[in-house]
């Protein structure tokens, strides 16, 4: 069994029992793991790696190799409670068409990305470079993460796209909240979590 | 040698087959009824206690019972899925109990056009009736019957094997805990059909044919059958993957301005349609032909394969190939889609490759890989 990442074990938190989950860019499926086996959950990962795709089936997890660059056509409207996409927001050819997808297929939409606002980002900016730390950690010329924002972006865009965010928080690089990310998240915060729906 | 030195470890040795007779009639979907039939199969492994650990292997269009191991110590090459039914394989003859049954109208010893027709008390021939996919699955039903098999571990198949996969879930929901459809479709696309025809008039075109009685005459229609081999065969190959093997490499190094073999691709054809000359009859080929062509499950349920799935209680897993052009990855796709929307477990994977569709037959670790481990996620359930 393989323990959750520190933003998995936030979310699986956030996740009632006995749900429907999609969690794309699952990885090796420990997240959808854990919620089948301690909260009841069902559901599918996305993936593209067929390495990991091996794992999820070692895992015991329902995955089916999809580019998210494609889109999710293959999803019906309103098919799962949750719909999940951790560290991979960034990396998408289209986020804003994948996260109003994600609202489409799901009645919530769960998302982790690494915030561009931390004060390390910033400090390198200033100096005038392309950051380059532990979760953002390729340079410019090969980093897989083409759409990097800030925690602020993110609130402004789905304050823009009418989507009500109903939970938010931030932690560190070693996933610990505190008093500075609550109050300062988008200078303290180097991963942002939300949980998210159109609103009513 | 003696057989140790030639039979590898993790094989599952010598095999014979064994033939059942059944005297249910089968009433087949064409109208007919089968009064009597033989089917016959082989087993690899033991059938656990609690008889939770049989897994249906479902051969292709020229497939047969013979899956693995070698049928004598003198055999050159292993039965046609070796590389995955053994010790040790993905399917773990260790673990699993393996049935392979040669399909009812094949010609490899079950009942088809080449057996006996009692009624009459020579060969069917042409006359033997057209059975479809449903018909071998109710056939194989029966079979598990008298093997003791309530339910299977696993149900699996490749190309039109994988479509009976697909066929057993749906017709006997709670005899399958998995079905695993390799390099198949829910049904054939239009240019498949076409194949299939011109395959078809191939063999009937042909002057030995005799509309289909030619073992009257002491002949076999083997231009016909030959040609119908060398297209299907171009059809299971990919671009890439002929090129790769031949090239436009010349047999003789040179050109000879003339129609015989020239290029090494031409050769390659000529030797797999003759050997398939020997080893196959020409109306089992049009008959399994005519039973892919007419696959299509969800026609009983107003075409809606969503709708088809939903009575499915299996687990699902399919498999395609990049480069597979016969039965390409989009039709996969859209199994998977009904089996999503129809809320079913499965999982799915096209696996990068370039052999085209005869990958399935193939052993390679972006493959083998994905079958290891869902045949350990098998097994760790039965032991639950």
């Amino acid at each position: 069994m393989t323990a959750l990442h520190p933003d998995q074990t936030i979310i699986a938190a956030w996740i009632r029992s006995g749900s429907r989950v999609l969690d794309l860019g699952c990885g090796d499926g420990r997240l959808l793991a854990a919620l089948q086996r301690e909260q009841g959950a069902s559901g599918y990962g996305i993936e593209i790696d067929p390495e990991n795709i091996v794992r999820c089936i070692t895992n015991g997890v329902n995955v089916v190799q999809s580019n998210l660059d494609d889109g999710l056509a293959d999803f019906d409207d309103n098919s799962f409670d949750y719909v999940i996409m951790t560290q991979t927001l960034q990396a998408v050819r289209y986020p804003h068409h994948l996260l109003h997808e994600m609202l489409r297929i799901g009645r919530e939409g769960i998302v982790t990305f690494p915030n561009m606002g931390h004060w390390k980002c910033r400090a390198q900016i200033a100096f005038g470079r392309m950051p380059v730390t532990q979760h953002l950690p390729d340079t410019w010329y090969n980093t897989s993460n083409i759409h990097i924002c800030t925690i602020k972006d993110f609130e402004d865009f789905c304050d823009h796209e009418n989507i009500e965010i109903l939970q938010g928080t931030a932690v560190d690089a070693q996933h610990r909240g505190g008093t500075a990310m609550r109050l300062m998240p988008n200078l303290f915060g180097e991963i942002a979590l939300y949980r998210f729906r159109r609103r009513p | 040698m003696t057989m140790p030195d030639q039979i590898p470890a993790n094989s599952v040795g010598v095999v014979s087959s064994s033939k059942l007779h059944f005297r249910d009639p089968l009433d087949l979907d064409c109208g007919v009824t089968l009064q009597e039939y033989d089917l016959v199969y082989e087993c690899y492994g033991e059938l656990n206690a609690e008889r939770s650990n049989a897994v249906l292997i479902c051969h292709a269009l020229s497939g047969d019972h013979h899956a693995a191991g070698y049928n004598s110590v003198d055999e050159a090459k292993p039965g046609w899925w070796d590389n995955c039914i053994g010790p040790g394989k993905p399917i773990d003859t260790n673990i699993y109990f393996v049935v392979s049954s040669n399909n009812l109208g094949g010609c490899a010893g079950s009942t088809g056009p080449l057996s006996i027709n009692p009624s009459v008390g020579t060969a069917y021939g042409p006359d033997f009736p057209i059975v479809t996919v449903r018909d071998w699955v109710e056939s194989q039903s029966r079979l598990a019957d008298a093997l003791g098999v309530t339910r299977w571990a696993a149900v699996m198949g490749g190309s039109l094997g994988g479509m009976q996969a697909l066929q057993w879930a749906i017709d006997y929901p709670d005899r399958v805990a998995h079905s695993i459809v390799i390099a198949a479709a829910s049904k054939l696309s239009t240019q498949n059909i076409a194949f299939n025809e011109v395959a078809r008039q191939a063999i009937r075109y042909d002057t030995s044919f005799h509309e289909g009685h030619y073992l009257d005459h002491d002949v076999v229609p083997e231009r016909g059958l030959m040609l119908a081999r060398m297209l299907g065969h171009i059809t299971y190959l990919s671009d890439d993957g002929l090129h790769a093997k031949f090239g436009r490499e010349l047999r003789d190094g040179k050109l000879n301005f003339g129609y015989d073999v020239e290029f090494q691709i031409e050769s390659y054809l000529r030797h797999q349609g003759q050997a398939f000359v020997g080893r196959f009859d020409a109306n089992s080929y049009l008959l399994m032909t005519k039973s892919l062509d007419y696959f299509d499950p969800a026609a009983q349920f107003n075409d809606d394969l969503t709708a088809t799935l939903k009575r499915c209680t299996a687990q699902f897993l399919v498999v395609s190939f990049t480069s597979d052009w016969r039965f390409p990855p989009t039709k996969s796709r859209e199994l998977v889609r009904a089996l999503l929307d129809a809320d079913k477990d499965v999982s799915y994977i096209d696996v990068d490759s370039e052999q085209g569709h005869d990958s399935f037959l193939l052993e390679f670790p972006a493959y083998h890989d994905v079958l290891h481990s869902y045949f350990a996620r098998i097994a760790r359930e039965i032991d639950q």
